[in-house]
């Protein structure tokens, strides 16, 4: 007798996560790409090509909320960049130092804002920050400081930071819980092995610990990319769909969501909207081949 | 053997009950923005419906009013909204009745209590069916303090430079903040700024209909003129007023911080709850003394159909109902400030509603006017409002270049405006 060839213990193992995945992630993507290629006219779906994306670049009304949502959402990127992964990458290196008491309270705390809802967290700071009730204004009285208080984010100038940074408090626990991770996975014969040629403190943070944890950044990084562009809750939660003031923190999610479901008088035209979640797709999509091709396919790996 | 012919022959009992039972209780369910006014829906009109109506229900089930318009879409196309569903004015139920979710309710006897002008609001361009059973308007004026009025010896103020000499009067003072607004959900600075003023220069309907024929534009001095005296508002708003929402503007007036609060009639019940000072109101002050007053009288809010509804019987009769004068008794009393749209003749207890309801005798009356027909296209003109008056009042844009900015946009695709 001789075996079957078809492996059918594979196929079934495969099937569940393969079919809720279809059904849930790929079926829907495709169908937003294939809406976008659509319009309605006279109650009647239309077949029209490209001409919704000739609109949304062409046309110089959309277009420009386009560029203005997209420039906004590379701020927004940017910040997080900036702010939010060397500070993580700083809070894993000391919390990953042996002789700090109480590191198991301080990561809890520091995760803990991670896993509350957007809106809290939008609540929450809108509240703080409010020049009414908040607390902001009282506390910088109390140091002296009433002068520097400003309705953040209520100005144009300094709104979309604002949120940003608030996205940035809530979210530094995934990149320290991260690079912890990967910090303690660095086996310290290697640690003293480098010591024994008079690297230490840290000199061993830079020139062995970093080299090590580069892959962890990169992952990071992307996890960062994807999620930023994708960002929508916050900034509906504490500005609403029109993403005031002057549309200061419109990003490519709220500027689908308006185009989408319509707002106030505006009604929704999901076809235009599909058009720029398409684009958005295509965004995130180009992001991330150029970091699958052109850095982590680069990326030194070391084996212990 | 005869176990299961028991169960058999309970089961079918029971199943007989259940379907006999269904049959007679209809339960209608209501979708609504009108959030606020649950407890009112539960407690007042819909026992005074019941009572008179034994076998049908009625769940009141709202949504927030800002996601309303998106989640009923959603729910229409999915074929999960209610049998009842509350109508935004103009084009957002037009469109949902062109799109075969709302059905034509011409047909029923109690329209016959609307005026053409109550209707309008919800009907085809041509007039030719009612697609919702008109509820309420809303008027527009400033409801003030009264108690810090008399504190500082103020008047009501008619003109527009009495009006700010007032705000100057309560800021010199200093223990008031002359005026509750912010600028951060824009759409207060819209709809309780330019469309509260604004009748006033553009003259009410004879200037929203000139302006949708195309005879007048928004450049014009007339439609300028409100957003210049939106662009002086600044001064008079509260510290930090550019991250100060609705709810903030709402609390600082009724907890005393605030002598002056740009309104919506729909306030009223909120602030009777809240405020424990004498409360009075004032409508727009007109720019120059003598002048005739213009008021915002809103067609806000009516009742229609779902197309889909498996209950339209039992629905139909609810809006006759609605349509009653009985009905309009008691709504305009539960939810003072919802002024009833029906010729019925009908009492407000409320002083403060007395007083704006009042206004319909002096003033002449018009709706908001970027409702009708011109926020059809892209970009939406009510939208542009919201972020023109708010950057108005923010000092970020002059009011000629905001208002040059809406005319290139409703021009954009508005032909009599081209």
């Amino acid at each position: 007798m001789r075996q079957s060839r078809i492996k059918w213990h594979i196929i079934v193992f495969l099937a569940p996560a393969v079919l809720v995945y279809t059904a849930i992630m790929i079926v829907p993507l495709f169908n937003t790409l294939r809406l976008s290629l659509f319009t309605e006219v006279d109650q009647e779906r239309v077949y029209v090509g490209l001409e919704n994306f000739r609109t949304l670049f062409g046309d110089p009304r959309w277009s420009e909320s386009f560029w203005n949502a997209l420039g906004n959402n590379f701020w927004f990127f940017f910040i997080h960049m900036l702010v939010q992964n060397p500070i993580g990458i700083l809070l894993a290196a000391l919390l990953s130092n042996p002789r700090l008491r109480f590191s198991a309270l301080y990561r809890t705390a520091i995760f803990v804002p991670t896993i509350l809802s957007f809106v809290i967290v939008g609540f929450a700071w809108k509240l703080i920050l409010s020049p009414i009730w908040g607390i902001a204004p009282e506390m910088l009285d109390a140091v002296g400081l009433g002068f520097l208080y400003q309705p953040w984010l209520g100005l144009e100038e300094t709104s979309l930071t604002t949120l940003a940074l608030i996205s940035v408090w809530q979210f530094v626990g995934i990149p320290m819980m991260l690079i912890y991770a990967a910090l303690l996975s660095i086996p310290d014969e290697i640690l003293e092995a480098g010591e024994c040629d008079g690297i230490t403190g840290m000199s061993a943070f830079w020139k062995i610990k970093l080299p090590l944890i580069l892959p962890s950044i990169g992952i990071i990084s992307i996890l960062t990319f994807v999620g930023n562009f994708n960002a929508f809750d916050l900034i509906y939660a504490a500005q609403g769909a029109l993403a005031g003031p002057n549309f200061a923190t419109d990003i490519l999610g709220t500027f689908m969501y308006r185009t989408f479901f319509g707002f106030q008088l505006q009604l929704g035209d999901p076809h235009m909207g599909s058009a720029i979640a398409s684009a958005m797709f295509v965004i995130i999509l180009i992001g991330v081949c150029f970091y699958l091709f052109a850095i982590q396919s680069r990326m030194r790996r070391y084996q212990f | 053997m005869s176990r299961t012919k028991l169960t058999a022959g309970l089961l079918a009992t029971t199943m007989l009950v259940g379907t006999a039972a269904s049959a007679q209780d209809v339960t209608l369910t209501i979708e609504s923005w009108r959030n606020d006014d649950l407890t009112l829906w539960q407690d007042v009109i819909i026992p005074a419906f019941e009572a008179e109506h034994p076998g049908i229900s009625v769940q009141f089930t709202p949504s927030a009013p800002a996601e309303y318009n998106a989640v009923l879409n959603s729910k229409l196309d999915a074929g999960s909204a209610g049998d009842l569903i509350t109508c935004r004015p103009f084009d957002a139920s037009l469109a949902l009745y062109e799109a075969g979710h709302l059905t034509d309710l011409s047909d029923l006897d109690a329209m016959a209590n609307f005026s053409d002008v109550a209707q309008s609001a919800w009907q085809t361009d041509d007039g030719s069916a009612t697609f919702c059973m008109p509820m309420a308007s809303v008027i527009h004026g400033f409801i003030y303090n009264a108690d810090a009025f008399a504190e500082l010896g103020l008047e009501e103020p008619t003109t527009v430079d009495e009006f700010f000499a007032v705000l100057d009067a309560i800021e010199e003072d200093g223990n008031y903040i002359p005026m509750a607004m912010g600028t951060a959900d824009q759409w207060e600075a819209a709809t309780m700024g330019y469309n509260n003023i604004g009748p006033n220069y553009w003259r009410g309907e004879e200037g929203r209909l000139a302006l949708i024929a195309g005879e007048q534009s928004l450049t014009d001095p007339e439609w300028v003129g409100p957003l210049e005296q939106l662009a002086r508002w600044g001064d008079y708003l509260g510290r930090g007023y550019e991250a100060q929402t609705y709810p903030d503007s709402q609390n600082l007036f009724t907890l005393g911080r605030a002598a002056i609060y740009p309104a919506g009639s729909w306030e009223i019940t909120g602030f009777n709850a809240q405020a424990d000072f004498a409360m009075g109101a004032f409508a727009p002050p007109v720019p120059n003394a003598g002048d005739e007053c213009y008021i915002s009288d809103h067609t806000d809010i009516a009742i229609g159909l779902n197309a889909a509804s498996s209950n339209a019987d039992a629905a139909r009769t609810f809006l006759n109902w609605v349509g009653s004068a009985e009905f309009a008794e008691i709504y305009a009393n539960a939810l003072p400030g919802f002024f009833p749209l029906s010729n019925a003749e009908v009492t407000l207890e409320d002083p403060l509603a007395q007083e704006m309801i009042s206004w319909r005798a002096e003033c002449n009356s018009s709706i908001r006017s970027t409702y009708q027909i011109l926020s059809r296209g892209t970009p939406n003109l009510e939208n542009e409002t919201w972020n023109a008056s708010a950057q108005v009042i923010r000092g970020a844009e002059a009011p000629a270049d905001a208002a040059a900015r809406l005319q290139e946009g409703l021009a954009s695709w508005y032909e009599p405006q081209q």
